[in-house]
């Protein structure tokens, strides 16, 4: 029965985060934002070291470091430096500040391990408390806010004539970015929370005929590869983590394949 | 009272000055045109009217109540994101399919609500965002140079369509456009920006006006020559497509932009 539950809860929390990271995923690749996710993921590193430091909650000390990453990216862009240049130096120095602050405590070194790569099967019910009230959060602001979210993404002039904020929109994303880090370090660690977010985007891409229809096909891959990762990393005990991703990753290679089937066939009917 | 009103606005942007001291009005049922080279703060203008950037001094006077529509120039759709036609326009808001027929069918396409928005043509796609503006039924239609990219016959089609849209639903249009010569055809007033408003009136008083010819020449390449070409109809292509004209003659002597139509088809 030890056994059951804690594969339970390794599943609960592996769908949870994929529910949170499927509609944020899109955003992620409409916007182009691929890197300021990873770039907010890597930060997060630093804010395990903090928390350990001082014996804060894992989850507490990853979402204000990942926030503050976030904010800074979005403040530093608008004032016409090179995103992806800001982003290189940004989440770089994060994650090495991370490594080196987290070599300062004693008895971390062995842990680290856990953090970057994700250790979804030492998840508790208090974690996965944590990790449901994160994706409960993040899946409401997107039901609140997605058609303004959607007009953002089209449009900032557009978006004001409609009386939509785009920077507002931004501070959602950022925030909801934030959160999905926090809860998904756990479960993929924060190297791999990059590939949680697009490739099940990615992958739903050319199946979709509507924004809600990817976001909602991204949500059902993600959890397949959760699942069917969580299986696979049992079964031939392998880490859990990089397993689910690389389920995702077949998963992309499959639908790349029959996407572009589909439009060869289509482009011979034309 | 003036649909809107601007007046002494100056505009900074990225510590630079754009606008200065910049006055104009619409009124209703006119169409007013801003021409001005690249940099000019024409765009600029246009989203301190729809209030996406705020005036540094000077203030923007709308009428009550007073709806905009806005026709952003072309739009870049990122191709990872998936969208019908019927879905982008009911964006913030979702609408009933009848009425983005209805808006469509305003904007001279027939229903491709069901379309992606990728698979449009460059014309259907301005038209598509002419339709998004046109839903709210607007007072005061705003264009940021929407032909940009559409070929010399898209372009006349389209502003055509404008002309239909101001006759059927009698708002106030302003709009930015490169186009000098359709611009000259079929606008009420053109206003000549250059960081200020070097001259205004109309058409043919500013095509001749000193400022306009510092800025746009005289010569075989200014405006007021391919204007007056188009009231000489002494086109030299064979093919001659009479409704390319239509427009020029519909502003000739008259406001009614039909009676030209007429003539010409």
């Amino acid at each position: 029965m030890i056994l059951d539950a804690f594969l339970v809860r390794a599943a609960l929390a592996g769908v949870g985060v994929a529910l949170a990271a499927a509609p944020l995923g899109c955003f992620v690749v409409w916007r182009r934002m691929a890197y300021f996710g990873d770039a907010t993921a890597h930060a997060a590193i630093l804010g395990v070291a903090l928390a350990l430091a001082l014996s804060w909650s894992v989850f507490l000390g990853a979402l204000l470091v990942a926030l503050a990453m976030a904010a800074t990216v979005s403040g530093l862009g608008h004032r016409g430096l090179a995103m992806d240049t800001l982003l290189g130096v940004l989440a770089h120095s994060a994650l090495a500040v991370g490594l080196v602050a987290a070599s300062f405590l004693s008895g971390v070194r062995v842990d680290l391990m856990a953090y970057l790569f994700g250790e979804i099967l030492a998840v508790g019910w208090a974690d996965l408390a944590v990790i449901w009230g994160g994706v409960a959060l993040v899946l409401v602001l997107f039901l609140w806010r997605w058609p303004a979210l959607l007009m953002a993404t089209l449009n900032g002039d557009l978006a004001r004539a409609a009386g939509v904020d785009p920077r507002r929109e931004q501070m959602v994303l950022t925030l909801a970015l934030a959160v999905v880090v926090a809860v998904a370090i756990k479960v993929v660690g924060v190297l791999l929370i990059g590939a949680l977010l697009v490739i099940p985007a990615a992958t739903a891409r050319p199946f979709s005929r509507t924004p809600e229809g990817m976001a909602l096909l991204a949500a059902g891959v993600g959890v397949f590869s959760a699942l069917a990762g969580l299986a696979a990393a049992f079964r031939f005990d392998t880490p859990t983590g990089p397993t689910m991703v690389c389920v995702a990753a077949a998963c992309f290679a499959l639908s790349a394949v029959a996407g572009g089937i589909r439009r060869g066939a289509a482009g011979a009917r034309g | 009272m003036s649909l809107i009103r601007v007046e002494g606005v100056s505009v900074r942007q990225g510590g630079a000055r754009v606008l200065h001291d910049v006055s104009l009005s619409v009124e209703r049922g006119e169409i007013v045109t801003i021409v001005g080279p690249n940099g000019s703060g024409k765009s600029t203008l246009l989203k301190t009217l729809i209030g996406a950037l705020r005036p540094e001094s000077g203030r923007v006077v709308r009428a009550e109540g007073l709806r905009i529509g806005y026709v952003p120039q072309t739009l870049h759709i990122d191709p990872t994101l998936p969208i019908t036609v019927a879905r982008f326009l009911g964006l913030p808001v979702r609408i009933a399919h009848a009425r983005a027929a209805e808006a469509l069918s305003r904007a001279g396409l027939p229903d491709v609500g069901g379309q992606q928005m990728s698979e449009l043509s460059g014309g259907q796609f301005q038209r598509v965002l002419l339709a998004r503006a046109l839903l709210e039924t607007p007072d005061l239609l705003l264009l940021d140079e929407a032909t940009q990219g559409l070929d010399q016959r898209g372009s006349a089609s389209f502003y055509r369509q404008i002309e239909e849209v101001r006759r059927e639903m009698g708002c106030g249009i302003l709009m930015v456009s490169h186009e000098l010569h359709v611009v000259m055809s079929a606008s009420d007033r053109v206003i000549c920006l250059n960081g200020h408003v070097c001259c205004e009136g109309r058409p043919e008083v500013v095509a001749s006006a000193p400022e306009y010819r510092a800025l746009f020449g005289t010569g075989t390449e200014g405006a007021l020559a391919l204007y007056r070409h188009e009231h000489d109809h002494s086109h030299d292509h064979s093919h001659g497509h009479p409704h390319d004209h239509g427009l020029a003659h519909g502003r000739d002597g008259t406001q009614d932009g039909a009676r030209g139509r007429e003539a010409a088809e």
